[in-house]
């Protein structure tokens, strides 16, 4: 009988407050689509660094033929030089921050290029010649690499030695700032959704005040007299995070994996497997932010 | 079954106390007018007997509980024990009569077949059998009122608060609200009626007791509406120690009246 009873108080309760609950849902959407949309680039970025720093190494490249760097003078690295550095990386001195070494030669340096850079004109107009040879030190400790940078500095045949997590911070310095703005709207917006869902309950309380006051006179429970008001917000809120889910899956699904890893096929993306990591927080959030508002409102403005 | 014991009332940002050092005894079955003019404080009693209010100072026993005392959690089980009727009906506009009946069984969480056997019952006893499906605003005044003390009595509670019910009847309709509520009385439900209507309290002769200014001046058994009411006034005339406590010029004129 109660649950019949919460269930025709609450939607008559939605029905008369139809403009104020089609707002809360919507108001509940966008800022849960900002939330996500933070949580999603947060694991684009987690992503990238397990995928990269497994790779990362310090790239020692050697002189080509065209080199223009003051250790390059000699023209193309020469097979003596070319030991000597090896030998370096293997020296006592080294030894200790390296963990292994590995040439890499034109070849493979071509084969890499065309892999990563397939069908676009660079990887077609891209020659063995003009790639260097390199060796790829994995270091112990990644984050010592200026050890290895400055031994070599100065070396000749060493055109450049270059620590590939420098190449990839500018894009982690852009993922992390778009998290940072897309945290920022969702803030604005969820304070915007909590004090909406407030004044709908205001509103709703106020408009059923005769029957909360009959309830209340017949001895209803409290919590019989104020759930309908909570669930309602709650209802309002866990649409709107649906919304939410389903327009981040269909961003992910269309606009990531759909169009954006076949235009810049630079790294993995999120997939939509992470959409359903992210759902159950978005979720939540909503839950918790109605039912704050909720009981905050609920206790300021419906006597019980 | 009510029992004030020197109750005072004193409303924030109020500094003439709305009852002042009220004792009251009401048995269980009695039937009590509460008279006096508007503003005497007959309305903070009754929010006081129904928690609505807690008094500044003194005790309020009803049932055998101090309800100051009740945890806020309890006091939907004091109000399931009273039923309460006023003067404007209070009904739910977009209900029929049997739902805003039962609305009263469903929200203390009664079993539908429990409503559906007590709400018929209760619409007969109070006259209004064959009219479940009409909408209040399908009925006279008279009638809304008995729909209202349908409500007040389905759960069948040991007391029944009235704010004056008769007070938007006509005389003929008043007096068959006040048989009904004898009725009701016979069941040995206490019944507590806040009123203004002279006729009705002087038809019924039951116990009056009568509040000027907050203070309980006439407690009669089988009273009339003025019965008495002069000697309370020559009282009052002859301890105007605070000015703030002698009854107002206009409630003397009607008492007289």
């Amino acid at each position: 009988m109660r649950v019949r009873f919460l269930a025709s108080e609450i939607l008559s309760g939605l029905r008369r407050n139809t403009a104020m609950t089609v707002s809360v849902v919507l108001v509940t959407f966008v800022s849960l689509v900002f939330v996500g949309a933070g949580a999603l680039l947060q694991l684009q970025v987690d992503q990238m660094k397990d995928y990269w720093y497994d790779r990362v190494q310090v790239s020692v490249f050697l002189c080509t033929a065209d080199s223009e760097a003051p250790t390059c003078t000699s023209g193309e690295v020469t097979p003596s030089q070319r030991d000597a550095v090896l030998a370096e990386l293997r020296s006592p001195t080294l030894q200790p921050y390296v963990e292994s070494v590995q040439f890499e030669s034109k070849a493979d340096a071509y084969a890499r290029f065309q892999e990563q850079f397939a069908g676009t004109a660079i990887a077609e107009s891209a020659t063995e010649d003009q790639l260097n040879e390199s060796f790829r030190v994995k270091l112990t400790d990644p984050t010592k690499y200026d050890v290895v940078t400055q031994f070599f500095a100065g070396t000749a045949g060493v055109e450049q030695v270059q620590d590939q997590r420098r190449v990839l911070d500018p894009f982690f310095t852009v993922l992390n700032v778009a998290t940072a703005v897309a945290g920022g709207f969702a803030l604005v917006m969820i304070v915007a959704a909590a004090l909406l869902i407030a004044t709908t309950i205001r509103l709703s309380a106020f408009s059923r005040r005769r029957e909360t006051g009959i309830m209340r006179l017949v001895g209803a429970s409290k919590l019989l007299i104020q759930l309908p008001f909570l669930l309602e917000g709650v209802l309002a809120a866990v649409v709107g995070a649906a919304l939410a889910v389903g327009a981040l899956y269909a961003a992910v699904r269309f606009g990531v994996q759909g169009w954006l890893v076949e235009a810049l096929p630079l790294f993995g993306y999120v997939g939509t497997h992470q959409v359903w990591l992210v759902a159950p927080v978005l979720v939540a959030v909503a839950v918790l932010l109605a039912g704050t508002a909720s009981v905050t409102t609920l206790s300021r403005y419906l006597r019980v | 079954m009510i029992r004030f014991e020197s109750v005072s009332k004193t409303y924030p940002r109020s500094r003439r106390p709305a009852l002042h050092r009220v004792n009251l005894d009401v048995e269980r079955g009695e039937f009590v007018f509460l008279v006096g003019a508007s503003g005497s404080g007959k309305s903070t009693l009754l929010r006081l007997v129904l928690r609505e209010d807690v008094a500044t100072r003194g005790s309020v026993h009803v049932a055998g509980r101090d309800v100051a005392r009740l945890s806020s959690w309890k006091v939907p089980h004091l109000r399931r024990q009273m039923g309460v009727v006023f003067q404007d009906f209070r009904l739910l506009p977009g209900k029929n009569v049997f739902d805003n009946v039962a609305f009263a069984l469903q929200v203390i969480g009664k079993s539908r077949h429990h409503v559906a056997q007590v709400v018929p019952e209760t619409l007969e006893l109070v006259g209004l059998a064959g009219k479940e499906r009409r909408l209040p605003h399908e009925l006279s005044g008279g009638e809304q009122q008995r729909v209202a003390i349908a409500r007040a009595f389905v759960n069948r509670p040991a007391i029944l608060l009235a704010d004056e019910p008769t007070g938007n009847l006509d005389p003929e309709t008043s007096a068959g609200i006040m048989r009904l509520l004898e009725r009701i009385n016979r069941t040995s439900t206490t019944i507590l009626m806040a009123t203004h209507d002279t006729g009705t309290v002087d038809a019924l002769r039951k116990r009056v007791v009568q509040l000027e200014g907050g203070v309980v001046v006439r407690d009669e058994a089988a009273g009339g509406y003025t019965t008495g009411a002069l000697r309370a006034v020559d009282q009052a005339d002859r301890s105007p120690a605070d000015p703030g406590w002698a009854p107002a010029r206009t409630s003397t004129a009607e008492v007289r009246r």
